[in-house]
């Protein structure tokens, strides 16, 4: 794999940040665009644009045609049985919000209790905890180890007969544990209990096949996998958006409407109201695409390369901590510098054109549960190279000499 | 910008060895601040006389060198001060981060200018704005005995 040639596809990387190349370690948060997709935005809004599915002139037509080979794609990518089970929605957030409200509404009673972890993003504790305001559900929170990862025996002890829904992410935006989803799949379902995986990390970094998970619901976030914003992803199994009710009225999700009742429109329309980021989803099948012709394999194998470069560059320097070392790690670091708080670190690093993010990363549970208060965190894209590496421990140094560490 | 105006000596020396960090023994007034962006969090101690003069003040939190420096430097400047020269203190600081170098108050001499201003480089970054003022808007609502904690989210 050629990471220059990779690189060049994005034009980003030929901009100047303070002066400096930029390095960018935020992919975690959101991913650079190749320029396939950006052309690809350009060229539907010049020469493409219709709204879709409701006019019959060519324009419209053409636009629900390729919107649909977006939705092909997608199913194709995670390997799920139908083009029905691809919704579209905003982000992975309103996709475990949907999830969230419709089982919720039809599911979820008094006392019920659901099961999420201590690495879950807000994103995947906040819609469940709506429920809990409104039904009065109970949010358990498997616990993890000091390494970040999940501690299975006890997730296992804490599914009991009132256990309604289990949700967990694929792939910690924190510690960048990757979670063995399927052995929490298989010990949910043994005891038929749903479960939605958060693969907002995941989708970018590791290969997804919602099939051999046997997941009843996967949600995924566009614009991490090197696509537009404004899209997100929700699988799910048909059996299951079949039976839930709609989430968002409007038009576009109806079949008929009287004046006292209205029915609903099939799936996958029938959680899509309303118009719809047409020209981001038909961009996000050249990330798809660009995804491919990378290959899987050879992303994971580079992003590894690299974390472990990382990780033991970084561990040679002074007082250096890097938070959690789970079993298996994807390209998502996030460290301490002893006496160096995280927005200083971020802040001198940004003057070397290292992008990195400071704070909770949306995971106070998991800083809590680690005494943490904030952390830095380096993440990779396919773009990253070990120069990368290289330019991020010098600025580091550099910061270790602006608080004049020994 | 250079980092060196953003990370004066004075301020990574405040970062470091803190001033009046700690409890006030009987405070009068009290508050709490946090920034939910990054979860720096200050809890600020007063304790009045009875002629209205700041007699003790003290801080406790954690946060970024900026934002524990800008605290430190805060309660020096502010101790001995009547309620209102404290008032007039609090708005000149803000004036001076959101919009000039000078730090403009007739109650301070000029080595307490020169300490306060060396925070004013940080208007070149807007992010950590709010790192600077969150301990100043949290006395300001200690001494207007305000129930509410601060959140930066909810200022401007």
């Amino acid at each position: 794999m050629n990471i220059e040639n990779i690189k060049s596809q994005f034009p980003i990387f030929s901009k100047k940040i303070n002066g400096k190349n930029l390095v960018y370690l935020d992919s975690s948060n959101s991913s650079q665009k190749p320029l396939s997709v950006i052309n690809r935005l350009d060229e539907f809004y010049k020469n493409e644009f219709s709204n879709i599915g409701r006019s019959i002139h060519s324009l419209s037509v053409n636009a629900t045609n390729k919107f649909e080979e977006t939705r092909n794609s997608v199913k194709d990518f995670i390997n799920a049985n139908s083009k029905d089970e691809i919704i579209f929605t905003k982000n992975a957030t309103e996709s475990i919000n949907l999830v969230a409200s419709t089982f919720g509404k039809q599911n979820i009673e008094k006392g019920d209790e659901i099961l999420i972890t201590e690495l879950e993003h807000h994103s995947n504790y906040v819609p469940w905890h709506y429920l809990r305001e409104s039904k009065g559900a109970v949010i358990k929170f498997a616990p993890i180890n000091e390494n970040g990862d999940i501690i299975i025996s006890e997730f296992e002890k804490l599914i009991n007969s009132k256990t309604k829904i289990v949700a967990v992410t694929h792939l910690s935006n924190v510690t960048g544990t990757i979670v063995p989803v399927k052995e929490i799949i298989d010990i949910a379902h043994k005891k038929k209990i749903p479960v939605l995986i958060d693969g907002c990390q995941s989708a970018p970094h590791i290969k997804i096949d919602v099939k051999d998970l046997d997941c009843d619901f996967y949600a995924i976030s566009c614009h991490k996998v090197y696509g537009p914003t404004g899209v997100g992803v929700l699988y799910g199994k048909k059996k299951w958006l079949e039976k839930l009710p709609p989430y968002i009225g409007g038009g576009g999700m109806i079949s008929e409407v009287n004046k006292d009742k209205i029915s609903y429109a099939p799936l996958p329309e029938k959680y899509e109201a309303g118009t719809m980021p047409t020209a981001e989803v038909v961009a996000f099948n050249e990330s798809i695409k660009f995804m491919k012709s990378i290959g899987i394999e050879n992303l994971v194998n580079h992003e590894r390369e690299l974390t472990n470069y990382a990780l033991e560059k970084l561990k040679t320097i002074n007082s250096v901590k890097i938070v959690g070392n789970p079993k298996n790690k994807a390209g998502v670091i996030s460290f301490t510098i002893k006496g160096v708080h995280p927005h200083d670190i971020a802040t001198i690093l940004d003057e070397d054109g290292v992008a990195i993010r400071a704070g909770h990363h949306c995971c106070q549970i998991l800083h809590q549960r680690l005494n943490l208060v904030a952390t830095a965190r380096a993440s990779f894209g396919v773009y990253n190279t070990k120069e990368d590496i290289d330019i991020l421990c010098k600025a580091i140094e550099n910061c270790r000499k602006v608080f004049d560490l020994k | 910008m250079d980092l060196k105006e953003l990370y004066q000596d004075i301020i990574l020396e405040h970062g470091k060895n803190p001033r009046n960090f700690g409890k006030c023994d009987k405070h009068t007034h009290q508050a709490k601040g946090h920034n939910p962006l990054c979860g720096d969090q200050v809890e600020i101690y007063l304790k009045l006389n009875a002629e209205n003069k700041v007699e003790d003040l003290k801080f406790q939190g954690s946060g970024c060198a900026i934002s524990i420096a800008s605290t430190s430097i805060m309660t020096e400047l502010v101790k001995g001060k009547s309620i209102e020269v404290s008032k007039d203190i609090i708005n000149a600081f803000l004036n001076m981060i959101k919009y000039s170098k000078e730090m403009k108050c007739k109650d301070l001499d000029e080595d307490q200018k020169t300490k306060v201003m060396s925070l004013s480089g940080v208007k070149q970054y807007p992010m950590r704005v709010k790192c600077a003022t969150l301990s100043w808007h949290t006395l300001s609502s200690a001494i207007n005995e305000k129930k509410e904690d601060i959140n930066t989210e909810v200022l401007d």
